[in-house]
């Protein structure tokens, strides 16, 4: 028998003719999106694709690397004040100061990587909450940072192309996205994912077998928040404005519910995962302007419970969805779209 | 000069002196074996040797210098690798990727040219092949191939043993460390791992330190032994000495 093969066939991006068939009608879609929806479906859009971001980069930390993060909301709010203050402050141009603060939030992420090196499990996730916590205080303090009052963006501009309304934010901001999955994707299929996911499943393995478990694991914390840093530069630039407020506790949680969702240790996961719930938190603030049901549970919430039961009802359904999916389908939507396919291989047996 | 050397270590867990005063010396190209009953010392032997405890006193000397207190990622580098007697692989990858941690410290793989591996002509996706390519070589040896792309974490028990074998072995080492290989296998499984084991020796020139609990296996394929009870060495010498030293008897069965 002839053993020789490609080993490029392993480890190329797409298996099968059929996957580069679905992914050219993908690019395609995301083409003709803009022209196809109205505005508030673009701001939709670049909201999903910065959770993307953030989530394709936290799902290096936590699915991979198996280490916990309930602080991403600190690397956030470092990218976003990062790329808002060099531009209004400094008057550098967008394409340095998003790079520029990524690599600032990055540098953060690697310092933070440090404690991770001896703490575990809880005492790590209540270590990163810490510095998620922090961040927002000290920057809320400030005048620099504008205080409590936050920052406004200042004029996007990308040579002489002035970035005005979501449609042309879209137009930079998917193919960014799509650079962002790209490099996530090859990273973790080679040496240094390998080494990831050595130390995740067998740390002292891993170590005997040559892997520098100090420095992946500070990397991938490094790399996690660089992600996270330009989602956040990315995100100023959708609200067009930034204040401490904004990134809340909930919104670690959220990241770290998307990764969970979307299944651990998977891009493809994430990349579902975040646009389920950014698809969920959005949609489920209108549901009190449902016809009928919106009344109901208005209603329901004012007699049984507080008014602020409805209104952040996405929080409530976000609690249900991570409670199904650690009881019934651990690996997430990927591990749901595993069993659809492994059904249709085997199907009609 | 000598290949290895262990020269007098112990090292204490609390009260417990886990090893105490431990020394022996190891020629290239034999198979040294260590035995001992249940709770001896063994495997903290090993585990001082790779480099996850550190000793209290003493020196380990590979190649004359010392790598006692070096983390074990660089005991590593230096050509020592090891198996596990409860199996340490990583289960939610394939045997290949299991295979191929073993070349990590040789790939120069970094995040930035991983990151932008792009198509087949870039550095990392050479490299990956032609790594992939060695794999293979210990694949082949090993009798894996049709393994090749199942994940690790679902195969047989003595599948399992022979993958982490070969992931040791993509590390190239000068000395291999072999924690109990034949646990829990059938008499025909430790057949054919004793034949790969004096394989491994023969093709690949390594030196083996063995651990192992099955004293036909051991006195089969050792040069020498050292045997050691409750930390403490008994007797160094040739399986024959060894066998009938009447200090590793009454270890083993008690004194009358």
């Amino acid at each position: 028998m002839n053993m020789k093969r490609d080993y490029y066939e392993d480890i190329n991006l797409f298996h099968s003719k059929t996957v580069i068939f679905w992914f050219a009608v993908l690019i395609l879609f995301l083409v003709l999106y803009p022209f196809l929806f109205k505005n508030y479906y673009i701001y939709v859009a670049n909201y999903i694709a910065i959770n993307i971001i953030v989530a394709t980069g936290l799902n290096i930390l936590v699915g991979y690397t198996g280490l916990i993060s309930l602080g991403h909301a600190g690397f956030f709010c470092l990218g976003a004040y990062g790329t808002v203050i060099l531009m209004v402050k400094a008057h550098i141009p967008f394409l340095i100061a998003l790079p520029l603060s990524s690599l600032f939030a990055g540098l953060f992420g690697f310092l933070i990587g440090l404690p991770a090196l001896r703490l575990e499990g809880p005492y790590l996730s209540i270590a990163t909450l810490a510095f998620g916590l922090t961040i927002t205080q000290v920057v809320g303090k400030l005048d620099f940072f504008g205080g409590r009052e936050g920052l406004h963006t200042s004029k996007l501009l990308i040579g002489n192309l002035h970035i005005d309304s979501d449609r042309d934010f879209y137009c930079l901001l998917i193919p960014i996205t799509i650079i962002m999955i790209f490099i996530a994707r090859n990273i973790v299929r080679t040496r240094v994912g390998r080494a990831f996911i050595a130390i995740r499943d067998a740390e002292i393995a891993a170590e005997t077998i040559g892997v520098n478990v100090m420095l992946y694991k500070t990397l991938a914390f490094a790399i996690s928040a660089f992600y996270t840093g330009v989602a956040g530069g990315l995100y100023a630039f959708v609200l067009r404005f930034i204040e401490p407020q904004l990134f809340s506790q909930m919104m670690s949680i959220m990241f770290l519910a998307m990764v969970v969702v979307g299944g651990i240790g998977s891009t493809f996961g994430s990349i579902a995962g975040a646009i389920l719930l950014t698809l969920l938190d959005l949609e489920l603030r209108n549901i009190l302007s449902i016809p009928y049901l919106g009344k109901f549970l208005e209603s329901l919430s004012k007699n049984f419970f507080s008014i602020t039961g409805v209104s952040n009802i996405q929080f409530i359904v976000f609690g249900f969805i991570i409670i199904f999916i650690m009881l019934f389908e651990p690996l997430g939507m990927f591990g749901i779209w595993i069993r659809i396919k492994k059904y249709w291989k085997t199907w009609p047996f | 000069m000598s290949f290895f050397k262990v020269e007098n270590i112990s090292i204490s867990f609390g009260g417990v002196k886990a090893l105490n005063e431990i020394a022996f010396e190891v020629n290239k190209g034999e198979i040294f074996s260590i035995i001992g009953p249940n709770g001896s010392g063994k495997t903290t032997l090993f585990n001082c040797i790779s480099g996850i405890y550190k000793p209290t006193n003493g020196k380990i000397l590979f190649n004359e210098s010392n790598i006692m207190g070096k983390n074990p990622h660089n005991i590593a580098k230096l050509g020592i690798a090891r198996t596990f007697q409860n199996i340490e692989l990583f289960p939610y990858m394939n045997t290949m990727e299991n295979l191929m941690i073993g070349r990590h410290i040789y790939m120069k793989t970094g995040i930035f040219r991983a990151a932008f591996m792009l198509g087949r002509k870039s550095f990392a996706a050479k490299e990956e092949s032609f790594h992939r390519e060695k794999v293979e070589e210990i694949m082949e040896l090993l009798d894996l191939q049709s393994f090749r792309n199942r994940f690790v974490g679902g195969l047989p028990y003595g599948v399992q043993k022979r993958i982490e074998l070969g992931r040791a072995l993509a590390l190239e080492p000068k000395i291999l460390l072999l924690d109990e290989p034949c646990a829990g296998m059938t008499s025909d499984e430790k057949e054919d791992m004793i034949f790969l084991v004096q394989d491994i020796l023969e093709i690949l020139g390594v030196t083996i330190l063995l651990i192992e609990h099955d004293m036909k296996v051991v006195m089969d394929i050792s040069n020498r032994i050292l045997a050691i009870n409750f930390g403490s060495p008994i007797v160094i010498g040739k399986p024959q000495v060894v066998q009938n030293h009447p200090e590793v008897l009454k270890a083993y069965l008690g004194e009358e």
